[in-house]
């Protein structure tokens, strides 16, 4: 692969279908984006086939100069090829879900979400400051245009807040951004990775970029945006919301604040904690009593959100893992749930949980694919869920047996809601004669839901592979951050320190054995 | 050794446009209105002449004294070419814009490209002047002929309101400047800019004080920064389309570069007495120019409240007071013009089954449905102006708080930033309005073809293609800058 510029084809590939898309007919412009999402897929694949496990920090960089002031730097590390595998893999299944159920202005609003997929890879794989500002920010268009738009009834109110929300809490990361730039001298981004800020500035800086990234998380309070977001953008858009976009949080977090900002991290880690404990417990609450579903998977989507926070800031190698892993299990699992609502919001046009019920009879195919994310959702043992939230957790209770108290709760309410969900809408018997005439999946659906199913049981049952590209990357992060680190009040022998304590899974043990060698 | 021929070698460009300015005149008187067309071409063709002339300047950054005319009154540098060069461009564009919009009217005088070249000539000896009185006079030529032009409409009752409003308060102010530079001069005991700086160094006396900020006070009507933006809504909206058009770009690229040769020349020992004031007004314009927006329903009266809010961006990098803030400035100008063009000669384009001029903003609705291509200009401009990546007009905003952090104004430019969020939620507005609204059935395709290149050259520039341009356009305005920092 050595000069072969396959991250920059990765966005021009994309661009070029949505410049195509948007002069094309609607039958024409589906299948541009289709195929284009493809050949992305694909391309990813031979991204993470060549990614050398074992070679240097940051692979397939490219860089050329430009601009005045900042340069056009690619390159990926494990955690950035995990979340633009992610993305190429969500986007397919957004064209697939959006193939009948867009029926207006179907070349622009494919061109968007083109358009919306070379961002989303943007973002994680630049390696300048300002490049992915600039990525960053720029996803607002496309995304303010699929909500406002195509959205529902409501969906003018949504794509404001959405827009003004997330671009309040960025402006204030640029500023962080402008000055860091000046003290370091550099915006590139691993040469700012390992400067080391001043301890009284980092205060500042850390809470400019907290500003930016905890709305786009979301983190509570600042998470009102989303639940709107959600039930009014069309399904492909909640997709690519909840399985990407709220990725960029995260990833903001374990790219800038942790390792550029350590001092400050420590320091103001309670924060977090605080912020999370009551989203975790808060927005569970308010997912139980929801009757939209979109709206409940919404409010699920920060409770889940919380647990990465937690886990990210609980400064060792499980808890960075456990992190990683539920943001990609999140972005399958919730993607796949917004999903199966789309797929019967398609037959019957609403999102109201009374108005289904007993779907089990007429749709027997569905409710099983409902009924496995419902459980990976919830972390059931197998699925990906379980494996991120488990090692999520482990990562809390070294740092703060509370917070780990705390978050474990969410999962129970978590379990609470999904399945009082899934009773509603799945079990019992038919009340609705509409909702008991609604045909089983078809074709289009199989392809769509079959993937989704595969990967959340491969990232379940043999999670090695997706954490063997970020082991050292995270190993990293963690010895960057040991300055930092909280004392925590476990008292625990952590596993990457001081060999495994049994009972601990499979995953969680390997670290260790890897480092021996 | 500074010699007449040498002055007037350095005036060339101005005397290029004083002669073929009147000239004209007495072509017009002859012939009439047959020839406004032709006297139209004619006059964009001068302004390139002006250009080609000024050009060297600007590549070779001329500065120092070898570019110093006229005993210290005027100086033809780096810095006045690159503002004389946004002005010519402008200017072109406001002349190419005309015909076809005072043709429906039948309404195209041929006083109107002259008006124009004389109001250049103005704006040409106010970006270069280094001296009080070639400022007032430059100042007078531009404010005068910008009356005129914006009562052009004489039988449209809007256009004479907006002109005689102009008239008034642009009076006014010409009055505030007068009396600053009368005091400025009791003070110091001369115009020239340069005596004026050695005459201002150390402790600054209360009278002096006040000679500044009467100044400050007219160029701030001028570049109608709050609290003196009273008249621009009114002017914008009353004006005709390509008189506004005009307005929003040349004579503010002059009144701003005016404003910093101003801030930086002779007031420039004193910066931490001008800066308190700059800063307000910075915040002001971009809070008032934002809020103001919001509830506008013309808009030629939102485009108006923008240049207030884009003024406010402006004098944050003359705030910073250092030769990358004014960098950043003339970087902002240049995207500013071209968002200018490009919004406005969206609004020229808007028009209704029988030809008239669309305004109102709810007629937009729908835009993107009977008017894909126009639609996404407009969201192209909006999303320009809100300084959304990736487009251009982000990196005008991205320059300036740049400048203004490394300047340590962290607090202004936090402040700066955050208020800009409030001005994103008009400008979204519009395009909620063109793209999410149901088709209002107002809009009426065809546009001439002269709208259309200038809309793509401008959108060209104001698209993420614009980048592309960034370290040349960077070059240049540090050439510019480092110029207007040349302290003799």
């Amino acid at each position: 692969m050595n000069g072969f510029p396959i991250l920059s084809i990765m966005l021009v590939v994309p661009l070029l279908g949505a410049i195509a898309c948007l002069f094309s007919q609607a039958a024409t412009a589906r299948r541009i984006a289709l195929v284009t999402t493809l050949i992305n897929f694909v391309l990813g694949v031979i991204l993470w086939a060549n990614y050398d496990i074992d070679d240097a920090q940051w692979q397939f960089t490219e860089r050329a100069d430009l601009f005045a002031g900042f340069s056009y730097a690619l390159g990926i590390d494990g955690i950035a090829l995990m979340l633009i595998m992610l993305s190429v893999f969500l986007m397919p299944v957004c064209i697939g879900a959006s193939w009948l159920s867009i029926k207006t202005r179907v070349g622009e609003y494919m061109a968007a979400f083109l358009l919306m997929e070379m961002l989303m890879i943007g973002v994680f794989a630049a390696q300048d400051l300002f490049l992915f500002y600039i990525f960053f920010e720029a996803g607002l268009i496309p995304m303010y245009l699929i909500i406002g738009v195509w959205g529902g009834d409501n969906r003018i109110y949504a794509s404001y807040k959405f827009f003004l929300y997330t671009l309040l809490g960025s402006v204030l990361m640029l500023i962080a951004m402008f000055w860091m730039a000046n003290e370091a001298g550099t915006t590139s981004i691993p040469a700012l990775m390992v400067h080391d800020f001043p301890a009284g500035a980092q205060t500042w800086l850390w809470l400019a970029f907290f500003a930016s990234f905890a709305v786009k998380m979301p983190m509570w309070p600042v998470h009102t945006w989303l639940p709107d977001a959600h039930v009014q953008a069309p399904t492909a858009g909640s997709i690519i919301l909840a399985g990407v976009l709220l990725k960029m949080g995260g990833y903001g977090f374990i790219r800038f604040s942790l390792p550029m900002l350590p001092e400050a991290s420590g320091e103001l880690a309670w924060l977090v904690f605080a912020l999370s404990m009551i989203a975790v417990v808060y927005t569970s609450l308010v997912a139980l009593v929801q009757h939209d579903m979109k709206k409940l998977i919404a409010y699920s989507s920060v409770a889940h959100m919380a647990i990465v926070t937690g886990a990210l800031f609980s400064f060792n190698v499980v808890g960075l893992d456990g992190a990683m892993i539920v943001m990609l299990s999140h972005g399958l699992v919730s993607g796949a749930l917004f999903l199966c609502v789309g797929i019967i919001y398609d037959r019957l046009h609403t999102r109201e949980i009374d108005r289904y019920g007993g779907l089990a009879i007429n749709m027997p195919r569905y409710a099983v694919f409902f009924l496995l994310f419902t459980m990976a959702s919830i972390g059931l043992p197998g699925t990906s869920g379980f494996v991120g939230e488990f090692l999520s957790l482990a990562g809390m209770y070294a740092v703060s047996s509370w917070l780990a108290f705390v978050c474990t709760t969410g999962i129970i309410l978590g379990a609470a809601y999904m399945l009082y969900l899934y009773r509603r809408v799945v079990f019992g018997v038919s009340r609705n004669p509409d909702a008991a005439a609604l045909p089983d999946l078809d074709r289009r659906e199989w392809a769509m839901l079959v993937p989704l199913a595969a990967v959340t049981l491969w990232m379940g049952v043999y999670p090695e592979s997706f954490l063997a590209p970020m082991r050292a990357d995270i190993r990293w992060l963690n010895e960057r951050l040991a300055v930092a680190s909280p004392a925590g009040d476990a008292k625990l022998m952590m596993p990457a320190s001081n060999g495994p304590p049994s009972g601990l899974p499979a995953t969680v043990q390997r670290v260790p054995v890897q480092e021996a060698h | 050794m500074e010699t007449y021929g040498h002055s007037l070698n350095l005036i060339a460009a101005e005397l290029v446009l004083m002669v073929s300015a009147l000239v004209l005149l007495l072509v017009t008187a002859w012939i009439g209105d047959k020839a406004s067309r032709s006297i139209s071409i004619i006059a964009v063709g001068v302004l390139a002449v002006c250009a080609i002339i000024t050009v060297p300047a600007l590549a070779q950054g001329a500065g120092g004294l070898d570019r110093v005319a006229f005993m210290g009154q005027f100086t033809a540098d780096a810095f006045a070419a690159f503002a004389k060069l946004l002005i010519y461009i402008s200017a072109a564009v406001a002349l190419i814009v005309a015909p076809a919009f005072f043709g429906r009217v039948g309404a195209m005088r041929a006083e109107y490209p002259v008006l124009i070249l004389l109001a250049v000539l103005g704006m040409n000896m106010m970006v270069s002047a280094t001296d009080l009185m070639t400022l007032y006079i430059g100042l007078e030529l531009n404010s005068l002929t910008a009356y005129v032009l914006a009562a052009f409409l004489r039988t449209d009752e809007r256009s004479a309101e907006a002109g005689l409003k102009y008239f008034v308060l642009g009076a006014l102010a010409s009055g505030i400047i007068l009396f600053g530079m009368s005091l400025t001069y009791g003070f110091t005991g001369s115009t020239d800019f340069a005596v004026v700086r050695l005459a201002l160094t150390g402790p600054l006396s209360t009278g002096a004080l006040f000679g500044i900020i009467f100044v400050f006070a007219g160029l701030a009507f001028k570049i109608s920064a709050v609290p003196f933006h009273m008249w621009t809504p009114d002017v914008y909206e009353g004006a005709p389309t390509p008189v506004t058009t005009f307005f929003a770009t040349a004579p503010k690229v002059a009144a701003l570069a005016l404003t910093m040769r101003v801030a930086f020349d002779a007031f420039g020992e004193q910066a931490g007495a001008w800066q308190q004031i700059i800063i307000f007004m910075a915040l002001a314009s971009i809070i008032v120019g934002a809020l103001g927006a919001i509830g506008q329903v013309n808009i030629k009266r939102l485009l108006a409240y923008s240049s207030i809010n884009n003024v406010g961006f402006l004098l944050i990098g003359l705030a910073t007071g250092t030769a990358e803030g004014a960098s950043a400035m003339l970087v902002y100008l240049v995207i500013y013009v071209f968002m200018s063009i490009a919004g406005f000669v969206v609004v020229l384009m808007l028009r209704d089954d029988e030809g008239r001029p669309i305004e109102a903003i709810a007629d937009l609705a729908g835009l993107s449905q009977a008017r894909p291509a126009l639609a996404w200009a407009l969201l192209a401009v909006m999303f320009s102006l809100a300084g959304i990546p990736p487009l251009f007009g982000f990196w005008a905003k991205f320059v300036v708080f740049q400048a203004a952090v490394n300047a340590d104004l962290i607090v202004l430019a936090a402040l700066g930033i955050a208020a800009s969020v409030i001005g994103a939620f008009y400008y979204i507005k519009i395009v909620k309005v063109a793209f999410f609204d149901a088709p209002s059935g107002r809009n009426a395709t065809g546009a001439p073809v002269s709208h259309k290149v200038l809309l793509l050259l401008s959108c060209l520039i104001i698209s993420p293609l614009g980048y592309l341009l960034t370290p040349w356009l960077g070059a240049l305005a540090d050439k510019a800058s480092s110029s207007l920092f040349f302290v003799v």
